[in-house]
């Protein structure tokens, strides 16, 4: 019996393990179809979003910045260059202890808490792994003393880097500065989105500015696979970036530093042209600032120097100051008088100091008056009276087209973000910006350069270049382009006097050469540059104290002082001095003129801020320059010729 | 007087041999020898330390588990009780001569090898509930009085190990012991009391739990609560897994396991390491030995006509299936870390003497599936 009931159990129990191993097996099933629906989902569906997971885990990348292209002058002198730098970088990750080891190098350097403070929230902000630049710009002696402590200083590495340095401050204006990226630069220039590498510098200013997307290179970058805790395993990738191209201007670094020297305690411009290829021999302004102390960091009382300067360091005046051209238009006025045919160069106008119209008095800045004037006279003597006179015949629509043909008016430098456009007024302008009619009185102003004229240093030596070359249209430019080295013009002017017989007339030949005429009658060029010629080699001239009696040196020139404010009635009557006024009201001092006189090479244009009289200020500045040019104007030829031939 | 082959209970070694499952014998195999490999690329391709002594281990217990399914079941059965009396007294000796390592007390030093006993507690529970429910008869399976020695063989190990701690284990523990006894035909009222015991004693629980294994449960339900610290293993496991795609970044190419961001990757994490170099398909290859062999030994359960080696065999792959399934729902994100190893694949001597151990007693059923045990 109990074998039975054991048997029976035995079998009842059977059946009851095998029907819930049954249900244990349905869900079994179920939780296995689960496992393998998770493995479709990540491995399948989701294995994109986890191999990119995956890759960023694995891969790190240094970026390595680009060293920047070189500036150099026309005859191959660096005025941009790289100097090896002594620098501290920290790579937070490698560090056990940021705080420690900022304290501890505040102990063996000089180091501001704002700074500290400054790099921490760097810190904070970039990966780990990503070098910071504690100091950019260490001294020998520092650079060893961290190396002689080096071993408790975890996580700092001492870098031999490259960094910008300007050899001359003469060329700051024209050179600009780098200075480290910022977020406005990131935002204005679209290349450097991908260039926001540790110690990249971004051109700030001038050349810097305009050539910055090619003169900083390519940024380079090491790709590493790295395991969890940060160690290189082995390098993927590596691109050593390639450094900036370098640049050739036109700029001769001996005149610039002639320039400069002879304006470095005046608030001044000067600016020289080749005026047969717009090449820009000098372009300096004063007073100037050291743009290497913006390459590491300015300092901030450096950077207030500059800012509450009156006469504005940080300012490229011969780009971005604006003058009245003063009497140095009225070449353009005369030009445009005759090309018009609205006087001839015998008119004649009897100058008295002052002539009154429209109800108005209009002085002559000779208060007893000039006589009896010619257009050539009045040119020399730069007689006011006359200009009001054919001013008057001429009109200012007229006048501006002139004037706008011969640069001024528009920027004329391609290429410089800083450079302004100046005003040429006419009446049509005037309506639109100033909303007001003409009053026939501004066009007489406007006749000796004064009124809402404004001009640039820059333009007035462009119009100078244009009348010296005989009236060709050219472009000036301060970068060397080693595909475009012709020089039409220089070849015209070579043709022309190779072969004075030439049946071919002369439109045809100008354009065969591709070349732009200014005029309608080339002897209206010829006449004004004669007149040019008197004001300063014949006796009465405004600028003939400045002239070069050798025949080598002799020059061409027209002064001008343009008024910063009108003179009153008791004033004139006192006959006051301009040295015995307040500064900021004295006139500016311009001074134009092309040289050699007779077989004109360059243009130059001096302004001198509150200089007074163009001749007394201005003049004797072109002067020492001209002389200077003229001195190097051989070797130009012969490195113009060399570089010519390297095209070939 | 004529006995069928499978009743005698002395075979020849011939007869034995012919008797056993090869499919089983064969997956177990397959998986041992991939395990192998995986083990090879976490060292990232070298012979180390590791792949030296699982292929040792692997070796040995291969062996050792044809050596027990040799002895016939009925020698099982008797030693059951003492088998897991044995292995309590193990668990008892860890309290007083274990080894510590990284914060719990697990092993025992046994020269030849450290023993974690609460890993052969799995197989000793397996064992004593099924006989214990072999020898009750079915009617007295429900009785309150039979149901005081389960819950104390099953109760008892687990505080032990619970107290090590190891949490991870306990579950694995509690869950074979549990089917036997479902298996068995405990209602399921039963297990409702039990479960609305633990739950309202889990606070009390928790208060005991170590900070690590509170903070594995929270990172478990929200893994981007610390991606650093203690999410960082799911996290670093799924990118693993997701990465390998559907073919796999190819053999000692997996780049999260080789550069070190898999956390013990030759033990818990075994299986993600072969996921990511073998993509979709290398998982689901593993998914199917693993399913292989849990149905062939519910097969052999089937097939053998003791309830004894019923409730073994289907004891013994309800708790196998579960230690698949914990291990793999963890390394795939759906189930918080506890500590679980891959059986067979994963590193760890007592861990594979525990399946090798519970497989030959399986096996075991198998030759003598047709022998009464009492």
């Amino acid at each position: 019996m109990m074998i039975r009931f054991s048997a029976e159990g035995n079998v009842s129990k059977s059946r009851m393990v095998s029907r819930r191993m049954f249900m244990l097996t349905v869900a079994k099933t179920v939780v296995f179809a689960g496992i393998f629906g998770r493995l479709v989902s990540l491995q399948i569906n989701e294995s994109k979003k986890y191999r990119t997971l995956s890759d960023k885990n694995r891969f790190r990348e240094w970026r390595l910045a680009p060293q920047r292209g070189v500036i150099k002058d026309y005859f191959g002198k660096e005025i941009a260059s790289n100097e090896k730098v002594y620098q501290l970088h920290i790579t937070p990750e490698n560090s056990s202890d940021i705080d420690k080891l900022f304290f501890r190098l505040k102990s063996i350097l000089n180091i501001s808490n704002e700074r500290i403070n400054f790099l921490k929230k760097k810190i904070a902000k970039q990966k780990p792994w990503e070098p910071i630049i504690v100091s950019e710009n260490l001294s020998w002696t520092d650079f060893s003393r961290v190396n002689l402590f080096l071993h408790e200083l975890q996580g700092v590495k001492p870098v031999v880097s490259v960094a910008r340095i300007y050899p001359d401050n003469s060329t700051s204006h024209l050179v600009g500065y780098v200075s480290e990226l910022s977020a406005k630069d990131l935002k204005q220039k679209e290349y450097l989105r991908e260039m926001a590498v540790t110690g990249i510098a971004v051109g700030k200013t001038g050349l810097e500015n305009t050539l910055d997307q090619n003169i900083i290179g390519k940024v380079g970058f090491q790709r590493y696979e790295v395991n969890a805790y940060g160690k290189r395993i082995k390098q993927i990738q590596i691109d050593k970036g390639q450094s900036g191209t370098n640049y050739d201007t036109t700029i001769d670094l001996d005149i610039q530093k002639t320039a400069a020297n002879l304006i470095q305690d005046k608030s001044a411009a000067v600016c020289v042209m080749d005026i047969y290829n717009g090449d820009v021999v000098a372009m300096a302004s004063s007073p100037t600032y050291d743009p290497n102390a913006f390459v590491h960091g300015i300092k901030s009382e450096y950077w207030k120097y500059l800012l509450d300067h009156r006469d504005k360091p940080l300012m490229n005046k011969a780009l971005s100051g604006l003058y009245p051209p003063g009497s140095t238009i009225k070449t353009i006025v005369a030009l445009s008088a005759l090309e018009n045919d609205v006087a001839s160069t015998n008119l004649k106008v009897r100058c008295r100091g002052v002539i009154e119209l429209y109800g108005e008095k209009f002085h002559c800045w000779k208060k007893k008056g000039h006589g009896y004037m010619d257009m050539r006279t009045a040119i020399q003597r730069s007689c006011d009276v006359y200009f009001y006179e054919v001013a008057k015949r001429l009109g200012v629509d007229r006048l501006s087209k002139t004037a706008k043909k011969f640069g001024l008016g528009q920027k004329v430098l391609p290429g410089f973000a800083e450079e302004k456009t100046g005003v040429v007024p006419n009446t049509k302008w005037k309506k639109k910006f100033i909303g007001q009619n003409w009053y026939l009185g501004e066009t007489l102003h406007s006749g000796i350069g004064q009124g809402y004229y404004q001009s640039t240093p820059m333009q007035l030596c462009l119009m100078t270049a244009q009348i010296a070359n005989g009236g060709f249209q050219i472009q000036p430019r301060i970068i060397l382009d080693p595909k475009n080295k012709k020089n039409n013009l220089k070849e015209y002017i070579d043709y022309k006097s190779n072969n004075p017989d030439d049946p071919l007339p002369t439109d045809l030949l100008i354009s065969s050469f591709n070349l732009t005429p200014l005029f309608r009658n080339q002897e209206n060029i010829n006449f004004v540059k004669e007149a040019m010629y008197a004001a300063t080699n014949e006796a009465g001239g405004t600028s003939y104290k400045s002239r070069m009696k050798s025949k080598k040196f002799m020059f061409a020139g027209k002064t001008g002082s343009s008024q910063v404010k009108r003179f009153t009635a008791e004033q004139r009557e006192a006959e006051i001095k301009q040295n015995e006024i307040v500064y900021e009201d004295r006139d500016h001092a311009l001074f134009v003129a092309f040289a050699p006189v007779h077989n004109p090479k360059y243009s130059i244009s001096v302004i001198v801020e509150h200089g007074g009289s163009g001749s007394s200020a201005a003049a004797p500045v072109a002067k020492k320059v001209i002389k200077h040019l003229l001195e190097k104007d051989d070797a130009r030829s012969m490195r113009s010729n060399y570089l010519g031939g390297l095209k070939i | 007087m004529f006995t069928p082959r499978s009743i005698q209970s002395s075979l020849s070694l011939r007869q034995k041999l012919i008797s056993m499952d090869y499919i089983l014998i064969f997956s177990v195999l397959t998986l041992g020898i991939v395990s192998m490999f995986a083990m090879y690329y976490t060292a990232g391709g070298e012979f180390d330390y590791h792949t030296k002594s699982h292929i040792i281990r692997f070796t040995i217990f291969f062996i050792l588990f044809f050596i027990i399914s040799f002895f016939q079941i009925r020698f099982w059965h008797n030693t059951s009780f003492f088998i897991y009396f044995v292995f309590f007294l193990l668990l008892l000796g860890v309290k007083y001569f274990g080894l510590t390592s990284s914060g719990s007390q697990r092993w025992i030093n046994f020269y030849f090898m450290n023993l974690q006993p609460s890993e052969l507690m799995k197989v000793g529970l397996i064992l004593f509930l099924a006989k214990y429910y072999h020898r009750i008869s079915s009617n007295d399976v429900n009785r309150i009085k039979f149901l005081f020695v389960p819950i104390v063989a099953l109760i008892a190990p687990i505080l032990l190990v619970i107290t090590q701690p190891d949490l991870g284990t306990s579950i694995l523990i509690a869950a074979g012991g549990i089917g036997v006894a479902w298996l068995a035909g405990v209602k399921i009222k039963f297990f409702a009391y039990l479960s609305i015991l633990f739950i309202s004693l889990a606070p009390v629980a928790i208060s005991f739990l170590k900070p690590y294994q509170k903070s594995r449960i929270l990172t478990f339900l929200n893994p981007d609560r610390d991606p650093l610290g203690a999410g960082y293993q799911i996290i670093q496991s799924k990118i693993a897994i997701g990465s390998g795609g559907l073919f796999g970044k190819g053999f000692l190419n997996g780049s999260q396991s080789y550069l070190d961001f898999l956390p013990e990757k030759h033990t818990d994490f075994i299986f993600t390491l072969f996921s990511e170099e073998f993509g979709f398909f290398g998982s689901v290859f593993i998914l199917l030995l693993y399913i292989l062999i849990i149905s062939r030994m519910v097969k052999i359960g089937h097939q053998t006509r003791s309830n004894f080696g019923k409730l073994y065999c289907y004891g013994f792959s309800t708790a196998f299936f579960v230690y698949v399934i914990v291990n793999m729902g963890m390394v795939l994100g759906l189930l918080p870390i506890v500590g679980a190893p891959l059986p067979i694949m994963s590193y760890g001597g007592s861990s594979m003497l525990t399946i090798m151990f519970g497989l030959g007693i399986v096996m075991s059923c198998k030759i003598y599936k047709d022998v009464p045990v009492n």
